[in-house]
């Protein structure tokens, strides 16, 4: 018995290996379309902002954008891809073999956000790839930069994870990330200090929570931050922690997956 | 322990306040093909449901080989293998990729020479290579059994396997259903096809309304409720059944050229000689006759009609 209850890592590795196929199936757009926005960001505010604004914080304004613009591709591809990878067998039905399968929640959730975190890390490196070929790049703190790189897209692939368990319909799933993580990412200091806010913005944009992820993103490059590091990994800590409590009680209820 | 599915007492009710489900009684045997039967909305997909770990059940318990399916789910759900009503598979990836994809979700090591038999056996293998979106529907059909096959179930749940599939795959299928049987899985099969529980089963349940009404040997069921009947066709038409006759059940037919009588074929006097007998007494000659049992789906569409 207590063999038979042994986690099943291979259906882990199943799920995990098919999401990382349906990447490189799609990988026009799962890699190449970041590429290029990413260079049109370059083209658009690294150089036509750029030569206005030349340094922030004694940072070439090209170089300054890259952390946030990494977070950028980051938070909207780890939702994107987490939450299509539960949303689509949720919409075409075949679901059922995930729930009959010998698998637990917590199975599921580790090779689902697994992959599409895997996805996003491997997107954001290749961000950087690109940006290196247009600006000099200095990483200050290696360690944490993957740190900051791998919790961020963890949580925002379990954040992803629960949008599509909660979305009814394609519009409901795309909702989220364009009403809500769009807005606060450009508001979240991707191409600016918050230092160069108007004295009431920069309290408000204090209660956006991307603001602590691309401060402490781009401490871990420049050593210079918006708010304070510890701060900064505190609240990236705790968004986790809050996905990880609503996905812990959508798989106590079996909410919209089992009826 | 001769069942390897024991269902008790399980009710369901959807969250609309729909009873799908009144408390169900079921014990499937090990090795045997059980048909579930009933019409659309009947319970049968809930029930599969929720054996197999879908549905949610209000209430009761099910075991599959003695492991309950809610605390020791990994064990109960491995030995299951389940082929829904509904072709959904993901439509882009090979039917190489997503067979070996359900061996691996079930928890069973790679075995890439087994899944080759699996897809050969169900003329699979020239399409190993293709995506499951370029199949035909008969193929699709085929390969939601390959998936459910090739972790090696020792059930097999078919819901309405045979919905809208051509004579060939129906007949295909059958004789897979037989090979598996000989393997020892066990098979439950949904239909409101009688004319396939008739062929296939060993045992038949007929569920309506969410209830359970009759579970029967197929051969009992068919002996218990089953009505002979022998047809005599008239050599002149008659205009009325005469009353010398009218103590059996017989039915004349609108152009009076042909006579009906039903009878039980348990009795040990079905009157049948003794019928013939009066007629040539009353002068009435035929040209042919012929007797036939009725059929599983009579006696279902009689049960149906007998329930409140």
């Amino acid at each position: 018995m207590t063999l038979r209850a042994a986690p099943n890592f291979r259906a882990v590795w199943a799920i995990y290996r098919m999401e990382m196929a349906r990447a490189f199936r799609t990988v026009l757009q799962s890699i190449i379309s970041p590429v290029i926005s990413t260079s049109l960001y370059f083209v658009v505010f690294g150089s036509a902002i750029g030569s206005r604004i030349t340094e922030i914080d004694g940072i070439a304004y090209g170089a300054f954008i890259v952390p946030g613009l990494m977070m950028l591709s980051l938070l909207t591809q780890s939702i994107s891809n987490a939450s299509f990878a539960i949303y689509f067998p949720k919409f075409v039905g075949s679901i059922y073999e995930l729930l009959s399968a010998p698998v637990s929640y917590l199975e599921i959730i580790i090779a689902y956000v697994g992959g599409a975190a895997t996805k996003s890390i491997m997107l954001g490196l290749i961000i950087l790839a690109t940006a290196a070929l247009f600006v000099p790049l200095r990483i200050e703190h290696p360690f944490w930069m993957i740190a900051f790189l791998v919790l961020t897209a963890v949580t925002f692939s379990l954040f992803g994870f629960i949008i599509g368990i909660w979305a009814k319909t394609f519009e409901q799933l795309q909702l989220v990330p364009l009403l809500i993580v769009t807005p606060l990412t450009f508001l979240g200091g991707s191409f600016y200090s918050i230092h160069m806010l108007p004295g009431i913005w920069k309290t408000i944009t204090l209660f956006n929570p991307v603001v602590y992820l691309i401060s402490g993103f781009r401490w871990s490059f420049y050593g210079k931050a918006d708010v304070s590091v510890g701060v900064s990994l505190g609240m990236t800590l705790l968004f986790l922690a809050i996905c990880i409590a609503i996905v812990a009680w959508i798989f106590r209820t079996g909410y919209r997956l089992r009826n | 322990m001769s069942s390897i599915i024991s269902i008790s007492g399980v009710t369901k009710t959807y969250a609309t306040g729909f009873k799908a489900l009144k408390e169900i009684n079921l014990d499937i045997e090990r090795g045997e093909i059980f048909a579930l039967l009933g019409p659309n909305g009947a319970g049968k997909t809930t029930l599969i449901s929720i054996v197999c770990g879908i549905v949610n059940r209000s209430s009761g318990t099910v075991t599959v080989d003695g492991h309950d399916i809610g605390r020791d789910y990994r064990a109960a759900r491995s030995l299951i293998g389940l082929v829904p009503q509904e072709l959904t598979i993901d439509a882009f990836e090979t039917v190489w990729a997503t067979v070996n994809y359900s061996r691996g979700l079930f928890g069973k090591a790679s075995n890439a020479a087994f899944v080759e038999k699996v897809l050969r056996d169900l003329s699979l293998w020239d399409k190993k290579d293709s995506k499951a979106i370029t199949l035909s529907g008969g193929m699709k059909r085929r390969l939601m059994i390959a998936k459910a096959l090739s972790h090696e179930p020792r059930v097999l749940f078919l819901d309405e396997p045979t919905a809208g599939v051509d004579v060939e795959l129906r007949q295909d299928m059958w004789a897979m259903v037989r090979r598996l049987r000989e393997d020892g899985v066990t098979i439950i099969l949904t239909t409101h096809y009688i004319e396939e529980a008739e062929a296939m089963a060993d045992r038949v349940g007929v569920i309506n309304k969410g209830e359970i009404i009759l579970v029967e040997g197929k051969a009992e069921l068919m002996r218990k409720l089953g009505r002979k009947q022998m047809k005599l066709e008239l050599r002149a038409p008659l205009a009325a059944v005469p009353d010398g006759l009218s103590h059996y059940s017989l039915e004349l037919s609108d152009d009076g050229s042909q006579l009906t009588y039903t009878y039980d074929n348990q009795s040990d006097r079905p009157g049948v000689a003794s019928l013939i007998r009066d007629l040539e007494a009353a002068g009435i000659q035929f040209r042919d006759l012929d007797t036939k049992n009725s059929s599983l789906e009579e006696i279902f569409v009689s049960l149906l009609r007998q329930e409140p």
